[in-house]
């Protein structure tokens, strides 16, 4: 606990535009202290890695510089790269496209923090986490269609606590395609917090690809909020790190939207990677697709909880939640757990989790056919994470991002 | 087509054989020479299956003894992947699904992994496809399914066409097709068939495992072996086939201790 404080008190004076959010931050991380097993969120991750996590200093500027062909590169031109490597967002540099602009500060003002509360992300220690260090948000307004896809990256640096957050604003009809990337380096811990509000009628297709390296870490929290008719689509990715944590969670606040999540968990070595949703329909005839997969390999471990909540205002609600689990060595552990909170009584809500090895007899199809048993087992585990990748918006080199997810499988 | 003088491709030798600690195989022989086309019927259990399997290399049966020479290599030393490459085929009953995985990606891995086995160049995205495209009118099979999973979504129809499509590709010298015939309609039955007949080549040799005669009416077979309880206990030529289908195997039960193993060999 001591080194737990002393942290908080090594991050820099609470100043700028977020100096409340900051000190409101640290006292939550004061009053909640490090998590434990006892709380059922955290009863199964890694708390010694979390102590470690606290040891990093917290970092003002990036000094690496992003090598945009790695780690994936983009197949579309049109696209506008932010590259987030500094506390000091520097918004005149960053040239924006008719229909996209940087929130003012009044606009900032009033919708930040919003869709984190819709989420119930307040007393989160992530969030807090994250709401304590983060010294400057990148706030965006999207107000047309048929826009250049915005491409958010964040790269990092070795032995470094980099917070950072984003929001951003989607208006009514309007339509977003948004990737993210996460980079991690040795020993790096990434805080990532962002909001989306979608409109009426609006629609974002949303990635995220989270590629770690030796020993990083990620936490990341997605706050997204629904108003009726909108479109919003969720694919993350996430692999390489020592401890990922993600937490997306979305908010149908009139129901009446649709709301599709696609998830791929890749660990190995000794891993632990996460991922904790929470859909909630605050209105009627709301629909959700969600399919999570995760694969483990050698000593890791892969958690997923997949919270739906149904209050009794949400009737007509149409929900699909699909696991599925690839347990790749059997020293390796996946745990997956559903959680339906169903109280309106006119509704549609199914959901199953697999758990599976390999199938001997398609390795054995394949091998018949020519096809040595690595490369049976590779093919096979690549098909396993076609059905994600399909759908991250269409602007990554997939091969590419296959090639990641390979990396150090079947040794 | 019988040619006394055609050299021995697979030779099968007091083969035994089982799956965790059941027998299933127990004393197999069979020679096939380059050029036959043998049928080997029997009832279900029989071992028809497995011994299509051991010759694949399934690594679920244990061969508890005998042998089986293909070209006169010991063919229980190599690997499933490896049999493949020399030139073993087995036409799966069940072909597997595999989801995520292209058909046509596969098709052309595997089609590579036989051509540089016989020393031949790989072919690139655009060689296969033309090769793919010219072989898949063999099996009159639509070339959207090339575009899918493997077998994901296929009818049964559409499976059995994949599988003699990749026999096609693989150019195999022995082929095992483990009842290519069921679940086909009688036209997918004529086209699967046509296509079988078309591959079958004087250096090449074609075993089918059925139940049905109808099959063998659009194949006409060689030899027809008639396997019960993990051996063959009865060689003879297509008229067996039609006397099975005349009188069912309830014969069997009556041979004393079918003893048989006439092997024409």
């Amino acid at each position: 606990m001591d080194e737990y404080l002393q942290w908080l008190d090594s991050l820099p004076k609470a100043s700028g535009a977020l100096k409340a959010i900051q000190l409101r931050g640290r006292e939550s991380l004061k009053r909640l202290g490090l998590p434990n097993q006892a709380i059922e969120e955290w009863r199964l991750s890694d708390i010694a890695h979390l102590k470690k996590i606290i040891q990093y200093p917290y970092v003002k500027e990036l000094n690496q510089i992003f090598d945009e062909e790695n780690p994936i590169k983009s197949l579309v031109d049109n696209k506008i790269q932010i590259i987030i490597d500094s506390q000091d967002i520097h918004k005149e540099s960053i040239n924006l496209p008719k229909g996209i602009r940087h929130l003012n500060q009044s606009e900032l003002e009033q919708s930040l923090g919003h869709s984190i509360e819709k989420c119930s992300f307040m007393d989160n220690w992530t969030v807090a986490m994250n709401h304590a260090a983060t010294m400057e948000v990148l706030g965006l307004k999207v107000e047309g269609k048929n826009l250049p896809l915005i491409e958010i990256v964040i790269p990092s640096q070795r032995d470094s606590f980099i917070p950072t957050r984003v929001i951003i604003f989607v208006e009514e009809n309007a339509e977003l395609e948004l990737t993210q990337i996460i980079q991690g380096s040795q020993n790096s811990v990434h805080s990532h917090v962002i909001e989306v509000h979608l409109g009426q009628e609006a629609k974002v297709n949303h990635g995220l690809l989270a590629f770690g390296e030796m020993n990083s870490s990620l936490m990341a929290n997605i706050a997204i909020e629904q108003n009726a008719r909108s479109n919003y689509s969720l694919t993350t990715v996430q692999e390489g790190w020592l401890f990922s944590r993600l937490e997306p969670r979305v908010v149908q606040i009139e129901g009446q939207a649709h709301t599709n999540i696609k998830g791929l968990q890749i660990s190995k070595g000794k891993d632990q990677i996460a991922t904790h949703s929470l859909v909630r329909f605050d209105g009627p005839e709301g629909t959700l697709d969600q399919l999570q997969k995760a694969a483990a390999a050698d000593h890791s471990h892969c958690i997923f909880n997949g919270s739906i909540e149904v209050p009794r205002i949400a009737q007509k609600t149409n929900a699909n939640q699909l696991s599925r689990n690839l347990l790749l060595s059997s020293n390796a552990r996946i745990d997956t757990k559903p959680e339906l909170e169903i109280v309106a009584d006119d509704v549609r809500c199914a959901h199953g989790a697999t758990v599976s090895q390999l199938e001997e007899e398609q390795i054995f199809y394949l091998r018949s056919r020519g096809i040595e048993d690595d490369q049976a087992a590779a093919l096979i585990f690549k098909g396993y994470c076609q059905e994600i990748l399909n759908c991250l918006p269409q602007n990554k080199d997939k091969t590419q991002i296959m090639q990641k997810l390979l990396r150090g499988m079947r040794k | 087509m019988i040619r006394q003088d055609a050299k021995v491709i697979l030779d099968i030798v007091d083969l035994h054989a089982r799956v965790e600690d059941q027998t299933i195989l127990n004393g197999v022989n069979l020679k096939v020479r380059a050029g036959e086309i043998h049928a080997v019927m029997g009832r279900n259990g029989s071992g028809k299956s497995t011994l299509s399997k051991i010759i694949a290399g399934h690594p679920a049966y244990d061969v508890t003894s005998g042998t089986i020479y293909f070209q006169g290599e010991n063919l229980l030393a190599m690997e499933p992947e490896e049999r493949a490459r020399v030139g073993i085929f087995l036409g799966f009953q069940y072909p597997i699904e595999i989801p995520g995985v292209s058909n046509l990606e596969f098709l052309r891995v595997s089609t590579n992994a036989r051509r540089t086995q016989l020393g031949l160049e790989e072919l690139d995205t655009f060689e296969f496809e033309d090769l793919v495209n010219e072989r898949i009118k063999l099996v009159q099979m639509d070339p959207i399914f090339l575009n899918r999973s493997v077998n994901e979504g296929f009818s049964g129809g559409e499976k059995k066409r994949n599988e003699i499509l990749q026999m096609a590709l693989l150019e195999p010298i022995v082929a095992i097709l483990d009842e290519t015939d069921s679940g086909l309609d009688i036209d997918a039955l004529r086209i699967v068939s046509s296509g079988v007949n078309q591959l079958a080549k004087p250096n090449t040799a074609t075993i089918l495992i059925t139940h049905y005669q109808r099959l063998l009416n659009e194949i006409t077979p060689d030899y027809v072996h008639v396997m019960n309880a993990g051996r063959i206990i009865r060689t003879g030529g297509k008229k067996l086939a039609l006397e099975l289908e005349k009188s069912g195997y309830e014969w069997l039960d009556a041979e004393p201790g079918n003893q048989g193993g006439l092997n024409h060999g």
